[in-house]
């Protein structure tokens, strides 16, 4: 079909802004801001006006990055803000670093550790655990300090926790 | 430690400043802000029975009395980093405010950049660049730690780095915390002078003279530049803003730092540096109990 204007694809060496809307939607698979931002409220109930303010950023197939303000789309630079979500599979995944930013806001999905179970946690372990909940990636969280502090995301599988705690995150505490 | 004896004409109480020197450094955090506030940061060390003392001149510099402030949980959330004392001294020079454009032009491994985001209290932009990208990757891995989401990670040299990946053509702040000889770091890596060479003294003072060039040409008219260095050489210190000030629009302004402090030297080794290099200053390990530094506050002219 050459009089049909090629799609355009994902370029995973720079840094593309999200879409608004589905409706704004130019390439291909690329989820919206209006998506991203309805997911953390959905799974988490992470409040969207929480986001207001953050602009949203693809770069690599499916990373999306969270950044305070604006900067000009597309744009080549090594790092935008911070990592913040894994798209473009069936089950999207926070990553830790944005659980621990952004999951102080979670109401929902969130799974309460005794200080043993964060140990076993951020050593990157598996752990059977009772949860009535939602299988899937959770907010794992420990009480710290006087308040509810969130440790990273989990995954809730098979009556087990799984940590996805990175290697070069993962401390013996 | 020889090496040091070249410093003896600058230094009173060359003595305390030898015997300091020898002694390890006391173990230092800064709480990150973006994450914690310091009354629940000091909660989670007390919870984990690490103790800590308050620095008189900020409310978030911690003394901490374990060596390993990495194993605690306050900093697995992000909410302490190690940064030593010295070193949180530039960003606060550089007072940058929530909403503007910032450049950290020698940025990793970004304790100084996570700083200068918490002081903007992750608001506008901190342009966090460096040009060794292996170091980049600590940065980064810093930044995401912190929870950091106002920086920008560029990886140019930032002698001639260029503005065109970004839709302004100036920084309000810039801070040039370039690389040195890091003599000031012996108490926390003995060996740091084991390579010292007064050849490397000039090739790296060529360096931060490019660099700090390229700062002021990059900030806007007014704003301002720090310039800071972990080292007691003249040679990348005055010298580097003596040259600064005779070939870019700028001039040294004074400033307060709440640290004891000696003013920046106008001669050294039959050398004579322009008489406002006395602005800048000097941190001797012997007066505060730290590493040793170099601050520079300039102002691009208008």
């Amino acid at each position: 079909m050459s009089d049909e204007t090629p799609k355009k694809t994902n370029d995973g060496q720079r840094f593309d802004r999200l879409p608004e809307t589905a409706d704004d939607r130019e390439v291909e698979g690329r989820a919206t801001r209006e998506e991203v931002v309805e997911w953390w409220d959905r799974r988490f109930g992470v409040p969207p006006e929480t986001f207001e303010g953050y602009s949203f950023w693809e770069k690599g197939k499916g990373k999306i990055w969270i950044l305070r303000g604006e900067v000009t789309s597309p744009i080549r630079v090594e790092a935008l803000g911070l990592t913040f979500l894994r798209t473009r599979q069936e089950h999207w995944k926070p990553t830790t670093n944005a659980v621990q930013r952004f999951g102080r806001e979670a109401s929902r999905n969130v799974l309460e550790l005794t200080r043993e179970q964060a140990r076993q946690f951020v050593r990157g372990e598996t752990q059977a655990i009772e949860w009535d909940g939602d299988w899937g990636y959770l907010v794992v969280a420990h009480e710290l300090a006087g308040d509810l502090a969130p440790l990273g995301v989990g995954l809730y599988v098979h009556d087990e926790l799984r940590s996805p705690v990175p290697k070069g995150r993962q401390r013996e505490l | 430690m020889e090496t040091l004896e070249r410093y003896e004409p600058l230094v009173a109480e060359f003595d305390a400043f030898r015997e300091a020197c020898r002694r390890p450094l006391p173990s230092v955090v800064r709480v990150n802000t973006v994450k914690a506030t310091p009354d629940r940061a000091k909660r989670a060390l007390d919870e984990e029975g690490v103790g800590w003392t308050d620095r008189e001149w900020s409310d978030t510099v911690l003394e901490l009395d374990t060596d390993s402030p990495g194993s605690t949980w306050a900093s697995f959330h992000g909410w302490i980093n190690g940064q030593e004392e010295v070193s949180a001294i530039p960003a606060e020079v550089l007072a940058p405010e929530p909403g503007e454009r910032v450049w950290d032009a020698c940025a990793a491994p970004g304790s100084k950049t996570t700083q200068l985001a918490a002081l903007m209290d992750d608001e506008g932009l901190v342009v966090a660049n460096d040009n060794n990208l292996g170091r980049l990757s600590a940065l980064r891995f810093n930044t995401e730690r912190l929870g950091i989401t106002n920086t920008v990670v560029t990886n140019q040299d930032a002698r001639n780095f260029s503005l065109k990946p970004f839709d302004f053509r100036e920084f309000d702040r810039t801070l040039v915390d370039v690389p040195c000889s890091c003599e000031g770091t012996v108490r926390k890596n003995p060996t740091t002078l084991d390579d010292w060479s007064l050849d490397h003294i000039r090739s790296v003072a060529g360096v931060q003279k490019g660099i700090l060039r390229r700062a002021i040409q990059a900030t806007k008219p007014g704003g301002t530049v720090v310039y800071s260095t972990c080292t007691f050489a003249p040679e990348e210190n005055e010298a580097v803003l003596d040259h600064a000030l005779s070939e870019e629009d700028c001039r040294l302004v004074e400033f307060d730092f709440p640290l004891d402090s000696r003013p920046g030297v106008t001669e050294w080794d039959g050398e004579e540096y322009d008489e406002s290099v006395r602005k800048a200053k000097r941190f001797y390990p012997h007066h505060n109990d730290t590493g040793g530094f170099f601050c520079a506050k300039l102002e691009v002219g208008e």
